[in-house]
């Protein structure tokens, strides 16, 4: 385990200093508290004021937490929040493709289905709300594993187990599989999973182009490949999705 | 299986030919324009001023409005990419009972158009039930004396606009629900516009008989209101007239429904038993009673489903909850405890039942099946364990359990048993609430692939009146299952906090000592 970067540390103690509870403290009581020289603690809460973690009461030159703190904690996207603004756009998806759709975010090392639409036949099908699926192999966990680096990390980190003859588990070919996802801006998952089945997914981003999920299609491999290839109006109906979704995040947020 | 999807196109819709629809809603107006499929090809919206000139009161401005309309048509024909000649006929849905009189020599309203919501006419409703009551008019129009409905409202115009009744009388002032302004306007207004409405829309006036789908004279009588203002009854679902002036000149404009029916029709409940409900601020169940006319002991409504064309009229019981998506906003605006509406699904997903805590949201009274104004809401069953997540979790449990109570009023009064229940409405994206719902109701929860169902019953009517459609079995095949929820709670849970439930509806009851 490398050492931790000491001014982070510091930077880190002064913002829960000024967070415990409503109050301004001077460069002073701030350098003392945390038994630092007091140019040390001046140059950190200049950083983070330039950063908009701290700011300085002009009058009193005493220091409170910035406004971007704020932000930062409200950014965080509500998984249902997501489900309500993707409805539309995952239903004429589902209506437009003739497949099940789903969508999906990072949760406990695996891709955690948010969001179900079922296929468009008359055929009897279960609500897959809260199902999990494994982030190496899925067309959805391709995506945020490519996009996201925490689902990253943990990818590489779970044990990435073979579901069928076809499933990419070393690790070389599965960071290639990421740089592909990334470099064409979706992944595919055919039979990797299921036999049988295959599967598109695009990634949703917010208004600061963070990932925030994923959306994909699903069905059985004859119809969304043709010829050994998937078909490639379906790629671009996911695509024309997920931008969609992304489009909504971005316009609605403020 | 796999036959019909090879064919599946993904580029969304084809070359046309198309059917238009307006909603002119009480918030907006919006035009949207639909394929063969019934899939959206292009929407446009516009939302216009909610005027509040006293407590209690809410007005529209009708000039506004027809504005509004012309620009949204032309806005989703424009965004759609097509013309006038691809779109085969153009159907009508609006907020129900919303009243408006106008000169027809001018075309000029002759005051705002009160809305629906507008309780000005309380004091006149009690008046005209006389000593009978509420249920005076309710054996021929199926509604209780409420301030709601049309015909007491238009009276309140004549009695209280300078010189009304006498331009009422002399013939030169015409009555309309918004569907007969707009299409009123739309056909030509003052040069040849045609002067109807539809027996959904008439249904809600109170002023039109049930039975006879007819004006009713007495009660016109009782009411003061003169038969020479009142429009042609006609059916949904037929061309009225065609389109004067505008993009869409000359397209037949062929339906007329009332939200809430539009709604039924868009959801495809043309079969007797079959019920959908609406989830917004709040909720509207209907459910499809065939030919019959069943009278409710249980405090629902009796109106008008639809009319195809000269079939026979099919009916509908209704029942609606005052409070439910309001109650989320009400969490979140007045209480803070979350940032946005989808957030009372985390919330209430953080903890695994109520806590013991049950919420009666009878903001200003509880309306069906009970309808007492006494009532004011209440949390019950409150103790220390209960934390701000079982609250939530109550909030949602209060939509399921009230229309639970509501379809059960409508198995009472019809005999019929609830076989599955389809919903839209912006509350359905809440996976919590739905699978709630279907473990209180014991039922399937079914949520179509086009949430905008509204505007879909309306295009769906004026298709089949024009023959873009041939019947409603077409429209049955349209029908896509998005999702569906299934009861996964077992029946002494349900028993038991049924019981809880109505506990604490009986707790909300008699706040108000004034009346009762």
């Amino acid at each position: 385990m490398p050492k931790n970067i000491q001014s982070l540390e510091r930077a880190a103690a002064m913002l829960r200093l000024l967070a415990g509870g409503e109050r301004r403290l001077g460069l002073s009581d701030i350098a003392s508290s945390l038994d630092l020289a007091k140019g040390t603690a001046h140059g950190i809460l200049r950083t983070l004021q330039a950063e908009g973690f701290v700011e300085q009461d002009p009058a009193s030159g005493r220091y409170q937490l910035g406004a971007e703190l704020l932000r930062l904690g409200n950014s965080y996207l509500d998984v249902h929040e997501l489900r309500a603004r993707a409805l539309v756009w995952t239903d004429d998806l589902a209506r437009s493709s003739g497949e099940s759709v789903h969508l999906g975010v990072l949760h406990q090392h695996g891709v955690l289905v948010i969001h179900h639409v079922f296929r468009p036949d008359d055929s009897r099908q279960v609500l897959e709300v809260g199902a999990m699926q494994p982030l190496h192999s899925t067309a959805l966990g391709k995506v945020l594993s490519a996009y996201d680096p925490v689902a990253h990390t943990e990818a590489l980190e779970v044990e990435r187990k073979a579901f069928t003859p076809r499933t990419i588990t070393a690790l070389e070919d599965f960071e290639a599989v990421l740089d592909m996802t990334r470099a064409r801006g979706w992944a595919a998952d055919v039979e990797e999973t299921w036999e049988g089945v295959a599967s598109v997914a695009a990634p949703i981003h917010d208004r600061r182009r963070m990932p925030v999920g994923a959306v994909a299609i699903t069905g059985a491999v004859e119809r969304v490949c043709n010829a050994g290839e998937l078909r490639s109006e379906l790629v671009a109906a996911v695509r024309d999705c997920a931008r969609s979704v992304s489009r909504d995040l971005g316009a609605g947020r403020f | 299986m796999t036959d019909a999807h090879t064919t599946t196109g993904t580029s969304s819709h084809g070359a046309g030919p198309f059917i238009a629809a307006i909603d002119q809603g009480t918030t907006s107006s919006r035009c949207i324009v639909f394929d063969r499929d019934g899939r959206i090809v292009s929407v446009d919206q516009k939302e216009h001023e909610q005027i509040f000139p006293k407590p209690g009161w809410v007005e529209h401005d009708a000039a506004e409005i027809w504005t509004n309309v012309q620009e949204v048509v032309a806005g989703a024909i424009e965004k759609a990419g097509i013309t006038s000649a691809d779109v085969k006929a153009i159907g009508i849905t609006n907020q129900r009972e919303t009243t408006l009189l106008w000169d027809k020599n001018t075309g000029e309203p002759v005051h705002n158009a009160i809305v629906w919501q507008d309780t000005r006419t309380d004091a006149l409703c009690r008046e005209l039930g006389r000593n009978v009551g509420q249920d005076r008019f309710r054996r021929e129009t199926g509604l209780p004396l409420a301030s709601y409905f049309a015909g007491p409202k238009i009276r309140w115009m004549l009695d209280n606009v300078e010189g009304l009744r006498e331009r009422a009388e002399a013939g030169d002032i015409l009555f309309g629900t918004m569907d007969s302004w707009v299409i009123w306007n739309l056909t030509g207004g003052v040069d040849g516009g045609h002067h109807v409405t539809d027996v959904t829309n008439a249904s809600r006036t109170m002023l039109m008989n049930l039975h006879t789908m007819e004006w009713d004279d007495k009660i016109l009588q009782s009411m003061d209101v003169p038969a020479a203002v009142l429009p042609e009854i006609r059916s949904s679902a037929e061309v009225y007239g065609q389109v004067k002036g505008g993009v869409l000149d000359g397209v037949p404009v062929a339906s007329a429904l009332g939200d809430q029916q539009a709604a039924l029709f868009g959801q495809t409940c043309f079969s007797e038993g079959e019920a959908k409900s609406t989830y917004g601020t709040g909720t509207f169940l209907l459910m499809n009673t065939g030919e019959k006319i069943i009278n409710s002991y249980s405090g629902l409504i009796t109106t008008v489903g639809y009319k195809i064309g000269d079939q026979a009229a099919v009916y509908a019981l209704e029942g609606s909850i005052a409070v439910t998506g309001s109650l989320v906003q009400w969490m979140r605006d007045q209480m803070g405890l979350i940032n946005s509406a989808a957030e009372i699904e985390t919330l209430a997903s953080s903890v695994e039942d109520n806590g013991g805590a049950y919420f009666v949201p009878a903001f200003s009274g509880l309306f069906a099946p009970y309808w007492r104004s006494d009532a004011r809401g209440v949390i019950a069953g409150l103790t220390r364990y209960v934390t701000k997540a079982h609250i939530a979790r109550a909030v949602l449990e209060a939509t399921a359990w009230q229309t639970r109570e509501i379809t059960d009023a409508m198995t009472k009064d019809s005999g019929v048993e609830l076989a599955a229940l389809k919903v839209d409405g912006g509350m359905t994206s809440n996976n919590l609430l739905m699978q709630t719902l279907s473990d209180v109701l014991d039922a399937p929860v079914v949520r179509p692939m086009v949430a905008e169902t509204t505007c879909l019953g309306a295009a769906y009517a004026a298709g089949l009146a024009v023959g873009f459609w041939p019947d409603t079995d077409a429209l049955r095949a349209n029908w896509r299952r998005a999702a569906e929820w299934t009861p996964r709670m077992d029946a002494d849970t349900r028993d038991r906090e049924y019981k809880n439930w109505l506990k604490a509806v009986e707790r909300s009851m008699g706040w108000l000592e004034e009346e009762n």
